[in-house]
């Protein structure tokens, strides 16, 4: 796979204009393909262009993409955090907990937040501490910290969150817009700025593209990573109160497999899985697209797991595809 | 003493046996021959998963599937089964062996030909194979009354002292021994992982090395879903949810390096035992199985932490990444 990556860093003769990259990027592709879905959706239901459905539509994805945004830079750099749907897990579990002693919804928050950060800084630690690589790592923290959910909770389940709590996921800050939706576009601004506008954002890049060059120019390469591995995990934190506040009730298999989804997610949204390139603007594109097949499917009655089969079958298209085309051209 | 604490297997041999001595100390009946027997057929259908995952991951490739490919070859073997109740149950095996084998070959032709990271093709072919199996039974079950009797006692059957489940895993990794250090194939295996560019120079194609390999997970995969499904008399949209973790982490705790081209057979072996040991003495001595997940994932962080330090201090690597500071 190196081999391809090689050959597709030629040097061109000049650059192109910033019009012609903007019509040739990933970004535009997709944005032509979230603008086909919404059309065909509409078509397709008449309940689908009614602004609460499109509402409710949003609460598909806008939990999974705040996580997309913080895995999007893991990935960028050259990292994968799959660990991120267990970290939801336990977030919950230990709000759960929280909730039991009796204690109310600042407390349950910082407690969600916590528990989150906390488990980043367990994967942070493990992957740039030892030096360990992360898939594997966050295979056994994946796990590690479902399975301490798993013990607390058995075949229990924690119910009965305070009524102020179920704001987090059921509440509207005006009209159709949810907290939740303004809460994704809040982070998509700002990790868009962290990653595109500071110079953190450039060492992510540096990192992902070559990590000795980084580190000899002066990057503290085991800094960054770390960071952001512990962003990644007050994200999770952050999309479990929220998850957990919609459904109002903490199961441990709550948010089962939600990693393979943020991943599709930040893919489909350009992110290179080898690390080095990518875009915010791409994953909230994803995410969008993402969540409206999802609701457009759901109201023509497909079953989940039929859409399952879809979002699979677009991760590998996603790739694939452009892959061939550039075979094609080249001969 | 220290030639042996130096071998990764002897190591992965002491801890199992400390691990079951002490379950033995408390609770005398776990080492009885019967028990140990048992134990090792529980955890047959771990190991050959990780047999074929361990030829997968020497190649510094991922088979994520194998868990959805294995749900998806036993329900095939079950509608089989169901729809011609008299074929003979080694044709049922061998087409299920031959459909695992299939989706394998689109794993490994998706790695070989397109180029894309092993980890994206079988997650997204994770959430395929498993849809698959929905679409083919419309989310019904296939319960033990509706299998053949010659369907679901073929794994049950004793020869010699030992259920024909526990010789199958024998045999498989009897086949996989040979392969690994007799043929081309399997030194195929190790050179495209130690260094895929030296591999090229020896004349090793390294995108038909990959896919072959995922034949043979696909393969042990799909015979692993006639085993499950006939020893457990169901099938289902969701059996074996979640086993492809186990199965990497059986090969992480065996030794298998998941950066490619370091792993045996017998390490692949020992991690899947030392799993099953683990989930057997569970409810042995009483701790809730609901610990087990948690159990495992501490294992395999350890086992991970354990290997690259075994792995650095051979310094076998010249010109490696820089680590991370």
């Amino acid at each position: 796979m190196s081999d391809a990556q090689m050959a597709a860093r030629h040097i061109p003769d000049r650059l192109e204009g910033p019009a012609a990259r903007f019509v040739k990027s990933w970004e535009s592709l997709l944005l032509v393909v979230a603008v086909l879905v919404f059309t065909v959706n509409s078509f397709a239901s008449p309940y689908f262009l009614d602004p609460w459905n499109l509402s409710d539509a949003t609460f598909n994805f806008t939990e999974k993409a705040m996580i997309a945004f913080a895995m999007a830079l893991v990935i960028v750099s050259g990292e994968i955090d799959l660990s991120v749907a267990a970290i939801v897990a336990l977030a919950s579990t230990a709000m759960g907990y929280a909730m039991q002693l009796g204690f109310d919804t600042p407390v349950l928050v910082a407690v969600g937040l916590g528990a989150g950060l906390a488990c980043g800084v367990v994967n942070g630690l493990l992957v740039t501490g030892l030096g360990l690589p992360s898939i594997v790592v966050t295979i056994g923290t994946m796990s590690l910290f479902r399975g301490l959910s798993f013990l607390i909770l058995g075949d229990k389940a924690f119910t009965g969150y305070p009524e102020s709590f179920s704001w987090f996921g059921q509440g509207y800050v005006w009209w159709v817009f949810s907290f939740e939706l303004c809460l994704f576009a809040a982070l998509a601004l700002l990790y868009g700025v962290i990653l595109h506008k500071t110079n953190f954002g450039r060492a992510v890049y540096a990192i992902g593209n070559n990590q000795t060059a980084a580190l000899f120019s002066g990057i503290r390469v085991g800094r960054v990573k770390f960071v952001l591995f512990m962003m990644t995990g007050l994200m999770a934190g952050l999309a479990s109160i929220c998850l957990t506040a919609r459904l109002g009730s903490t199961r441990p298999s709550i948010a089962l497999g939600w990693e393979l989804e943020v991943v599709t997610m930040v893919v489909l949204g350009g992110v290179s899985i080898l690390g080095g390139s990518g875009s915010i603007p791409g994953v909230v594109l994803a995410a969008l697209i993402m969540g409206m097949v999802t609701f457009g499917f759901g109201l023509l009655n497909v079953p989940g797991i039929v859409m399952s089969i879809f979002i699979g079958l677009l991760l590998i298209a996603v790739i694939g595809l452009p892959i061939v085309y550039r075979r094609v051209r080249a001969r | 003493m220290k030639m042996l604490l130096k071998n990764r297997e002897m190591l992965l041999v002491v801890a199992i046996l400390v691990l079951v001595g002490v379950i033995a100390l408390r609770f005398p009946g776990f080492v009885a021959l019967r028990n140990l027997v048992n134990v090792y057929n529980d955890t047959s259908i771990l190991i050959i998963l990780a047999l074929g995952q361990m030829a997968v991951i020497l190649t510094r490739c991922i088979d994520l599937s194998m868990a959805a490919n294995l749900a998806l070859c036993g329900m095939v073997a079950g509608l089989i089964n169901l729809a011609m109740p008299g074929l003979p149950i080694p044709a049922v095996v061998l087409a299920v062996i031959l459909l695992g084998a299939f989706l394998g070959a689109i794993n490994g032709l998706l790695v070989w030909k397109l180029d894309i990271p092993p980890i994206v093709v079988t997650l997204g072919t994770l959430t395929i194979y498993r849809g698959m199996i929905f679409l083919l039974t419309n989310g019904a079950w296939i319960n033990a009354h509706q299998m053949s009797d010659a369907f679901k006692s073929l794994p049950r059957g004793v020869v010699a002292g030992l259920p024909v489940l526990s010789w199958l895993s024998l045999i498989m990794i009897a086949i996989m021994l040979v392969v690994m250090k007799r043929t081309p194939l399997g030194r195929a295996f190790f050179a495209v992982g130690g260094n895929p560019h030296a591999a090229v120079y020896t004349g090793i194609d390294v995108g038909r090395t990959r896919f072959l390999a995922y034949c043979l997970a696909g393969a042990l995969a799909g015979l692993s879903g006639y085993l499950w499904v006939s020893r457990y008399a169901v099938a289902y949209v969701d059996i074996a949810i979640g086993f492809e973790l186990d199965i990497i982490a059986a090969c992480v705790i065996g030794g298998i390096s998941i950066a490619g081209g370091i792993g045996s057979v017998p390490g692949a072996v020992l991690g899947a035992l030392f799993l099953g040991v683990i989930k057997n003495a569970l409810p042995v001595v009483n701790i809730s199985p609901f610990a087990q997940m948690a159990i495992s994932g501490a294992v395999i962080i350890v086992a991970v932490a354990v290997n690259a330090r075994a792995e650095r201090r051979k310094g076998r690597v010249i010109l490696k990444k820089a680590e991370a500071i």
